[in-house]
Formats: structure tokens, C-alpha cells, sequence
């Protein structure tokens, strides 16, 4: 009985002496979290930084310990708060988005394309389908092209016009103005049916190929129109110029989408929020990519498709765009994308 | 053992997250209030981001009117205005896009408007938060949010069909974080993130401790000593509640859990001296409970044996 009286008389419960001789190491710990959380990482010494994953392990056992053995409520709940902030901090992004951007293009985007492989190659055939479907479907019928290719005013591009007046929409555009405002307006555009296409594979994938077999429906009903006329290679290359890269990134974004239906529908062993999310990760690689793909589509399509003014060289420009796609994305392992993918192969 | 910590505010948000050290942590998920909070703060800040940036560029172009008429024209003038166009063109995308980016990225991880609200984003599985969930997240918030807010504002009350397809799958994606006990919205599924609170907590003093300094400057005052069955009555949930109570600032609890304790032990000697009575027992039956919790023995409360 004595000897409890002793204890409370040092003032000092075991647990308080325990808070004592670490509380140094809480506050400087909350001092460099708090300094970081109001975006002054720039004030913070070199020191302070190198200790910071140090001092982040010493406060979360603190807790661990502190849990068993001491029922301070305020201790407690300040260790947890504090652990969280400094996980926070510790945990947080790591990269910047410039940094991020260079890890992205250095290997971590052509690794991403190429773990989506399956779904690329499902997608592909979907389009192709795509192409055929819309050609048949005007073959047989010629009212479907108006179904399918959006109605615009004074347009050239309908059944039964004449050879010239379709030659006219393919050359003879080079002293057009303003190409350069068509062509931001072409990437805005593009861009947000990328993102569809990418974002409608939260519904289970099918919305994303109903969109890719619709936009290539399109393709094949005008692809059947210039063939009436004779005129199937001069569309090609007229497509080709910018369309290798700009049906590529449909392609890919279309894949990516399909890939988080896929891992919906089928997360084979791993709990379908797991298995989402690594496909989301992953998915969103692919789709940072294609946005850029379609900024180059639109300087394409908007600049070198009116300056270049004959088949040939539109197929030389083309081709060898789509050369260097397949070239970065399947040959080129660069870093493996030392930032980027180290995430989505966790 | 269940690492469920012991706390004094509990709710229906609370989540217990591992970190990659294997230390469980209590979080808080936000509540569906501050994220709709958040979101109307960072959709005006975008708006006035526009309008601001709109309004610049006009200026240089000096006015709708002769915008309209130079830029079809094939001037130099008319060059300049093009290029001017294409900048508005790419800074709307990129307010659109990129703002959620570029601050959630940051080591905040938060927009402005959920720096308000008081909420962050973080990984659902406790491990780094990676630029790739950011990018997931927020390309999903265009098919959640500016998709079918264009459609509806393109489609109009009057097209029937189309009105309500628009209104349903805005409802769809606004609705689905009623529908998870998260709160996760489709992007946040996507991602493998969430949306939680920010923990604030200053370290308040030791009771105990405190009491020491207090009764060295403080005059001669009775020493309250109890006895072991005394102190067996209580367990940690009222040692939690006593304490509450001695940090509060209310004499009036004070008085009332002092009669209670002191009708359950059967003691009187703390009269007008209450609050020191009160931490004279908060501390001994601190002691107490910890030296039971060093060889392995807990009482929860007052109903619990000690096991």
C-alpha cells in the first residue's frame, strides 16, 4: 500500500513519465507536419526532412505502446491524430505532376499500353467490326448514312454527289484560315470522347465498345461513299494524316475503359475493390497518354493535312506516325517507367 | 487484439486504417455534407478561374465585337486573335482538367475547396497515394459531372427523352455515394482512394501531470487517498468519462459526478474540495488500470470483470 502512495506521490504515473521522454519527438514531428501541410516545404531544414520518415516510426510506436500501457485519452487521441498527419505526409504523393510527367514519359506510359494489351486487341477487332458494320449497313441501305453521319449544312459529303464535289472536300483546302483554331476545337472535342469512352467502362465496359463500334460505323459509311466515287486511297490518306494517331488514341482509350469492365465483371481471386482499382490505375496511365496522342492528332489534322495537298505525302506523314506509336509503345522499354508504373505494378 | 484504439468521439464514420507499418489508425471518413461542400467551392473557384481568364484575354483582343469581325480576317491582326482563341480554347480545357489535378497532387492533397471543408483525399489501402489514383479519380469526375451537366443544358426541359436520360445519369453518379458506406464516388472506386478528415489535435497536458505542477504552487490542501476496493468499482470508460469531465470547465459536472462517486464508494471528505478529490481519484484509478493493463489484465467498465 505503501508503495502505490510512493508512486502517486512522485507526481508521475508511469505512462506520464513515459509522455515526458518522448515529448520532445511528438512536437518536433508536429512542428515539420504542420510546416508541410501549409505547402512551406522550402522552409523546412535538410535536416528536418531526413528525419522526418525516422521521426514518423518513432511516433507511430510511441502509439503502439501507448495504447497498451497508458489511458491518457488526450495522449492517445494527439498520437493518433498525429500519426495520421504524418502518414499523410509520408504516404502522400511523392511526385510532382512535372515529375510525375517525366517518370510518365520515360517508360510509364508505353508499360501501362502494354499490360492492356488483351483489352488493345479486343477493342481493335471491335473497331474493325465497327468499319464493317457501317459500310454494309450503307451498302445496303443508303438512308443509313444520314442515321450515322451527323447532318451539317452546305456538306458535300452525301450519297450520290458527284466525284469532283467530294475531290473538293479532300484537296484544295490549303489556303482554308483559321485551321489553327479548328484544330484546338478538334482536340477539345476528341478529347472529351476519349475520356468518355475511358469512363464508360465503369459501366461493366459495354458503353465504351457500343462508342467505338458507332464512331467507326461512321468511318465505314463515309469510306463506302468516296469508294462510289473512285476516290477509296485519296480518303485513306486523307484519314491517314492525323487518323493513325487519333483512331490509335480512340483505340487505346476505348481499351483502357475496357480493361476497368473487365476487372469489374471478372476480378478473377482478388476483391473486386482491389481489383477496380489496380485497373483504374493503370487505365488512367493509358489515358493521360491519349490526351496527348489527340494534341498531336489536332496539329495534324489541322496543319498538315491542308498544307499537304497530295495522297502521297498525306500516307509518308501518316505512316510514319503510326510507326513511331507502335515503335514507343512495344519497343521502347526505356526506365520502365521508374515513377510512373512502380504504383500500378504493386 | 483488436486494435479498435480507445477514443472519446465515436461515430458511424469512424474507419480503422493500416498503415504499411501494420499500425492501425482511426480515420474519419468526410461526410457527404462537406463534400458537397467542397465540390460547389472548387466549381466556383473554377468558374471565376474562366471568367477571370476570359475576361483577360478579351481585353487584349480588345473587345467581343472586333474579335468577331478580325478573326476572320487575314491580317496579322487576325493571327494574333486565332492564337488568342486557341489559348482560351486550352486554358479551358485545362481549368476543367487540370485543377483537380494539380492540387490534389500537391502534399496537401486536397483542392482549395476541400482545404475549407476540412477533408483530404488518401489511399484506401493505407499505401502511398500515387499520381496514377489522382488522374483515375478526377477523369472519371467528367463522365460524374460536366458531361451530363453540358447534355442537359444542350438537351433542354423541352426534349423529353433526352432531359430525363441526362437527369438520370447526373442522379446516378450524384446519388452513388449515399449507396456505400464510404461515402466513395465512382471515381473513388476506381482509384482505390477515399475522402477522409483532416485530423486536428493539439496535445492537451497530462491530468495527472498537471495536478503535480498545481499542488507545488498551490497552499497546504488535503491529501485524498484511496482505497484498492475503491478504485475497483471503475473501469477505463468512466476513468475516460472522469476525464472528460476534469477538462471541461463546468463546475456544476463536476459537483454532480463528485456525488456520484463519492454516493458509490461511500465517501464524504471531498466537500467544496471536489475538483482535487476528483483528480486525486482520476489519478490513482489511472494508476490502478495501467498497472492491470502492464501484467495483462483490461477492465472495460464498471460491468466488466477484470479478465
Amino acid at each position: 500500500m505503501t508503495a502505490t502512495l510512493d508512486a502517486i506521490e512522485s507526481a508521475a504515473l508511469r505512462s506520464d513519465r513515459f509522455r515526458l521522454e518522448r515529448e520532445a519527438d511528438w512536437k518536433r514531428l508536429e512542428a515539420i507536419v504542420t510546416r508541410m501541410e501549409k505547402g512551406r516545404i522550402r522552409g523546412i531544414s535538410d535536416e528536418d526532412l531526413l528525419a522526418l520518415p525516422g521521426l514518423y516510426r518513432t511516433v507511430a510506436s510511441s502509439l503502439s505502446i501507448a495504447r497498451e500501457t497508458s489511458l491518457d485519452a488526450a495522449t492517445l487521441a494527439y498520437l493518433e491524430a498525429l500519426v495520421q498527419r504524418a502518414w499523410f505526409v509520408v504516404y502522400g504523393p511523392r511526385t510532382s505532376l512535372w515529375e510525375w510527367f517525366r517518370g510518365f514519359l520515360g517508360g510509364g506510359w508505353s508499360a501501362a499500353v502494354r499490360a492492356i494489351w488483351v483489352d488493345i486487341l479486343i477493342a481493335f477487332v471491335v473497331m474493325v467490326a465497327g468499319t464493317a458494320v457501317g459500310w454494309l449497313l450503307v451498302s445496303h441501305d443508303p438512308e443509313w448514312y444520314f442515321a450515322l453521319v451527323p447532318k451539317q449544312f452546305g456538306d458535300a459529303r452525301v450519297p450520290g454527289a458527284s466525284a469532283e464535289a467530294l475531290k473538293a472536300t479532300i484537296f484544295g483546302n490549303s489556303g482554308q484560315n483559321g485551321m489553327s483554331v479548328f484544330a484546338a476545337q478538334l482536340f477539345s472535342n476528341n478529347a472529351q470522347v476519349s475520356i468518355l469512352a475511358f469512363a464508360l467502362g465503369f459501366a461493366f465496359g459495354v458503353p465504351s465498345l457500343l462508342l467505338l463500334v458507332h464512331n467507326m460505323a461512321v468511318l465505314g459509311a463515309m469510306l463506302w461513299l468516296y469508294n462510289g466515287a473512285g476516290l477509296t486511297t485519296d480518303f485513306a490518306g486523307w484519314i491517314a494524316v492525323h487518323g493513325t494517331t487519333e483512331i490509335f488514341a480512340i483505340l487505346l482509350a476505348g481499351a483502357a475503359g475496357l480493361h476497368i469492365g473487365r476487372s469489374l465483371a471478372f476480378p478473377g481471386r482478388r476483391p473486386v475493390l482491389q481489383a477496380t482499382a489496380q485497373a483504374g490505375r493503370r487505365a488512367a496511365l493509358v489515358m493521360a497518354g491519349v490526351v496527348l496522342m489527340l494534341v498531336v492528332a489536332a496539329l495534324l489534322e489541322g496543319f498538315a493535312r491542308q498544307l499537304v495537298d497530295e495522297t502521297a505525302g498525306r500516307f509518308a506523314i501518316g505512316g510514319s506516325m503510326l510507326l513511331i506509336w507502335l515503335g514507343y509503345f512495344f519497343a521502347f522499354r526505356g526506365n520502365d517507367g521508374h515513377a510512373a508504373s512502380r504504383d500500378t505494378s504493386r | 487484439m483488436t486494435a479498435m484504439p480507445t477514443r472519446l468521439r465515436r461515430s458511424s464514420r469512424d474507419r480503422v486504417l493500416v498503415t504499411p507499418e501494420g499500425i492501425a489508425l482511426p480515420v474519419t471518413v468526410a461526410s457527404r455534407g462537406a463534400r458537397a461542400g467542397a465540390l460547389m467551392l472548387d466549381l466556383v473557384f473554377i468558374f471565376l478561374l474562366i471568367l477571370g481568364s476570359t475576361m483577360a484575354l478579351f481585353s487584349i483582343a480588345g473587345g467581343a465585337s472586333a474579335f468577331m469581325r478580325e478573326i476572320e480576317s487575314d491580317t496579322a491582326a487576325g493571327h494574333v486573335l486565332q492564337f488568342i482563341f486557341i489559348v482560351w480554347i486550352v486554358v479551358l480545357f485545362l481549368f476543367r482538367n487540370a485543377y483537380f489535378l494539380f492540387f490534389e497532387l500537391g502534399p496537401r492533397g486536397a483542392t482549395p475547396g476541400k482545404r475549407m471543408a476540412g477533408i483530404r483525399i488518401a489511399a484506401r489501402d493505407g499505401g502511398r497515394l500515387s499520381a496514377e489514383m489522382v488522374i483515375a479519380r478526377n477523369l472519371l469526375r467528367d463522365v460524374e459531372l460536366f458531361l451530363p451537366l453540358v447534355f442537359l443544358a444542350s438537351a433542354g426541359v423541352e426534349s423529353g427523352a433526352a432531359w430525363l436520360a441526362a437527369t438520370g445519369w447526373f442522379l446516378i453518379f450524384m446519388l452513388f455515394p449515399m449507396f456505400n458506406r464510404d461515402g466513395l464516388r465512382a471515381g473513388d472506386i476506381i482509384a482505390g482512394s477515399w475522402v477522409l478528415e483532416r485530423p486536428r489535435q493539439k496535445l492537451e497536458a497530462a491530468m495527472s501531470v498537471a495536478r503535480g505542477a498545481q499542488t507545488a504552487v498551490a497552499a497546504p490542501h488535503r491529501k485524498y487517498h484511496f482505497e484498492d476496493a475503491e478504485l475497483a468499482v471503475y473501469g477505463e470508460y468512466e476513468l475516460q468519462a472522469l476525464e472528460r469531465v476534469l477538462r471541461g470547465k463546468r463546475d456544476q459536472s463536476i459537483e454532480s459526478v463528485y456525488q456520484t462517486i463519492a454516493a458509490k464508494i461511500g465517501r464524504n471528505d471531498g466537500w467544496n474540495d471536489e475538483r482535487r478529490f476528483l483528480e486525486a481519484y482520476y489519478t490513482q484509478l489511472r494508476a490502478r488500470l495501467e498497472a492491470g493493463m502492464r501484467m495483462g489484465r483490461r477492465k472495460a467498465d464498471k460491468f466488466s470483470d477484470e479478465g
